[in-house]
């Protein structure tokens, strides 16, 4: 089986790239990488580590342009003769692994949470109804697309640097003009962060958020919050966790002063450790927490944050 | 490089404004999610459908304004049974022009997508707006495989969007940010939070949807490119664990030691 992974890089390799490479490798069988951006060799070369066997660069195309990754990455799926393309499910991912779809007449897994069975055909296993449950979702055509839910398997070391080498897509010119980036510097990205606080209406107002961010840059988690504290403007839109917001699967969520509605639910349930932290002892989010601490928030933040940082001084 | 001639044409077009808003349906956001037939299928027993959030929020309602501000038609397109007809007249409350519901049971995002092109490609539409997702399988597929289809540009889960005559404007959010994006139209576009505000529908809105063409056409013959084989619930959780609050440390220890994710 031929495998090509498709990422971004800025200067740096995300972990969802890592991830990503780790994911394909699990497949089996020959692992190749086409990538964007502005990676340095050395820096792509690392792929190797995580089981690829050759990088494939084209520094000319635009990742912002939907278009121009879908020609690279379908010439580069011909060039390798793949039968499984892999994207990290983030926002490049959502543009251009359905174009992909259409274009290779193959059949696309979404935001897939685990490796494929093969046992019985090709099948793979998505997080469906925001979250309330999940499907076993089976491909029909011989080629196959796979977007990988970020923070779904941890990236692994196996083998050693790889051969990098540029190639060219013919990616043709962009549709899509970058007019403007505003980038907050220094904050964790939400959907690929491993530890998130999140705090909702019982805060009171935006001026109280201070207590939030303290217990975050603590814990070196996001932040985010609940679709009503948004909604009033307390917070940034991109905050927004839930059904109608991000939907984010960190290995820990921290829940303050917020009731734990389903629709809120639905968007982090798949964290794998869920703290909640609520004065009503009664809050349906305690049903769907492993840590419970009924309190409230503008006592027990301060003290959790000290805590942290008297744990973290001690190690 | 803009001459008269093509502000002349910009200006032409923005007056015959063609919007085609993509709806589908999903279970209220409160339904009880539970499968039926061996896990086979998902059980609709006392689901309440509404228009998918999304669709409804912020493609439909950004379509409206958009509409509304610079002239031109907007149409609403279903793939589904005769079962959604109350879903596409709550759509029709809201504002649009018309309806098509392309006859068939949408099972797979590639054979919805192709139905959608296959229309579209007969009635040239200058934009055509989606859903970032659906709430049920969110696959945020459908958008950028019908302009993959089309052969257009796609700007995926776009928070705001604006039209100069045949420039579109976009904001959508990065990882940790937001860019700034434009396209010449025709284009597609997935509409995320932050594009409008939702409308309820007015008395006024629902009798005159009553009475609002809804053309109802045959599929066409494509492939189902995935199934959905089978769902789960996910396992029940353990017991929480109180941790009385004046004795953070033990909490971050149990965090540390006992879940291990600090
Ligand atoms: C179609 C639809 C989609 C939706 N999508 C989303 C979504 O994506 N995300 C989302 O979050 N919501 C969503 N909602 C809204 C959801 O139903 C809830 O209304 C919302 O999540 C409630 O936010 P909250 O918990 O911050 O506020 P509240 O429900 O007001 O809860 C505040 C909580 O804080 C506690 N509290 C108060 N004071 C303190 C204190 N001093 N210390 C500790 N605790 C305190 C209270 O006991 C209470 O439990 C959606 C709703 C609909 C209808
Ligand atoms: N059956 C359908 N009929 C019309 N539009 C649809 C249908 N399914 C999905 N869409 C549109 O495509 C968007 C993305 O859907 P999905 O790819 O299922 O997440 C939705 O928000 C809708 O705008």
């Amino acid at each position: 089986m031929n495998i090509l992974v498709y990422i971004n890089t800025a200067s740096n390799l995300a972990k969802s790239a890592l991830e990503a490479v780790t994911y394909a490798s699990k497949i089996g069988g020959s692992v190749s990488v086409v990538a964007t951006g502005n990676a340095d060799d050395t820096t792509l070369a690392t792929l190797g580590e995580y089981g690829a066997q050759k990088v494939m660069i084209d520094r000319s195309a635009s990742a912002d342009d939907a278009q121009q990754v879908t020609r690279l990455v379908a010439k580069a799926t011909e060039a390798v003769n793949a039968d499984v393309v892999i994207f990290s499910h983030d926002l490049i991912a959502k543009a251009v692994a359905p174009r992909l779809s259409v274009r290779l007449k193959a059949g696309y897994i979404s935001g897939a949470v685990a490796v494929p069975d093969m046992s019985n055909g090709f099948s793979c296993k998505v997080n469906v109804f925001s979250g309330k449950a999940f499907a076993q979702v089976a491909v029909n055509s011989a080629k196959k697309i796979i977007s990988l839910l970020p923070n779904s398997i941890q990236p692994e070391k196996a083998g050693a640097a790889c051969a990098v080498e540029a190639f060219d897509g013919a990616v043709g010119s962009a549709a899509i003009k970058v007019v403007d980036t505003k980038k907050p510097e220094g904050e964790i990205p939400l959907p690929e962060a491993e530890l998130v606080v999140s705090a909702g209406r019982g805060m009171k107002g935006p001026e109280n958020w201070g207590i939030v961010e303290d217990l975050a840059k603590a814990l070196g988690a996001a932040t985010a919050c609940s679709r009503p504290v948004a909604d009033i403007g307390w917070r940034p839109h991109h905050e927004h966790v839930g059904q109608t917001g991000v939907a984010i699967r960190p290995n820990l969520y921290i829940a303050a002063g917020i009731s734990g509605a389903i629709q809120h639910l639905a968007g982090v349930n798949g964290s794998k450790v869920i703290v909640v932290i609520n004065t009503d002892a009664e809050a349906p989010f305690f049903k769907a927490a492993d840590y419970g601490v009924v309190g409230d928030v503008f006592d027990v933040l301060p003290k959790l944050t000290a805590a942290v940082k008297k744990f973290h001084a001690a190690q | 490089m803009r001459t008269e001639l093509l502000t002349f044409a910009t200006v032409k077009s923005v007056e015959n404004m063609k919007i085609l808003v993509c709806i589908s349906k999903s279970p209220d956001t409160t339904s009880k999610i539970a499968f039926t037939d061996g896990n086979k299928q998902f059980d609709e027993n006392g689901v309440q459908y509404i228009v998918n959030p999304y669709d409804e929020w912020y493609a439909l309602v950004r379509g409206l304004e958009l509409k509304e501000t610079l002239g031109g038609n907007l149409t609403i397109i279903t793939v589904g049974t005769a079962a959604d007809e109350a879903v596409i007249r709550k759509a029709l409350a809201i504002g649009a022009d018309d309806a098509v519901r392309v006859d068939a049971d949408a099972k797979d995002a590639y054979f919805t997508a192709m139905q959608i092109a296959e229309y579209a490609k007969t009635n040239a539409f200058d934009l055509i707006l989606t859903g970032k997702e659906t709430i049920n399988y969110n696959g945020s597929q459908v958008g950028g495989m019908i302009a993959e289809a089309l052969d257009l540009p796609f700007v995926s889960l776009a928070t705001k969007l604006d039209i100069t005559g045949t420039t579109a404007r976009m904001e959508r959010e990065i990882v940790g940010g937001l860019q700034v994006v434009e396209a010449n139209l025709p284009l597609v576009v997935s509409c995320a939070k932050g594009m409008a505000e939702q409308r309820i529908p007015n008395m006024r809105g629902i009798m005159a949807a009553r009475t609002k063409p809804l053309q109802v056409v045959a599929a066409t013959a494509v492939e189902d490119l995935t199934t959905y084989v089978e769902y789960g619930l996910p396992a029940a959780k353990s017991a929480v664990k109180m941790i009385d609050p004046n004795n953070m440390d033990e909490l971050v220890e149990l965090l540390h030691n006992e879940a291990k994710v600090i």
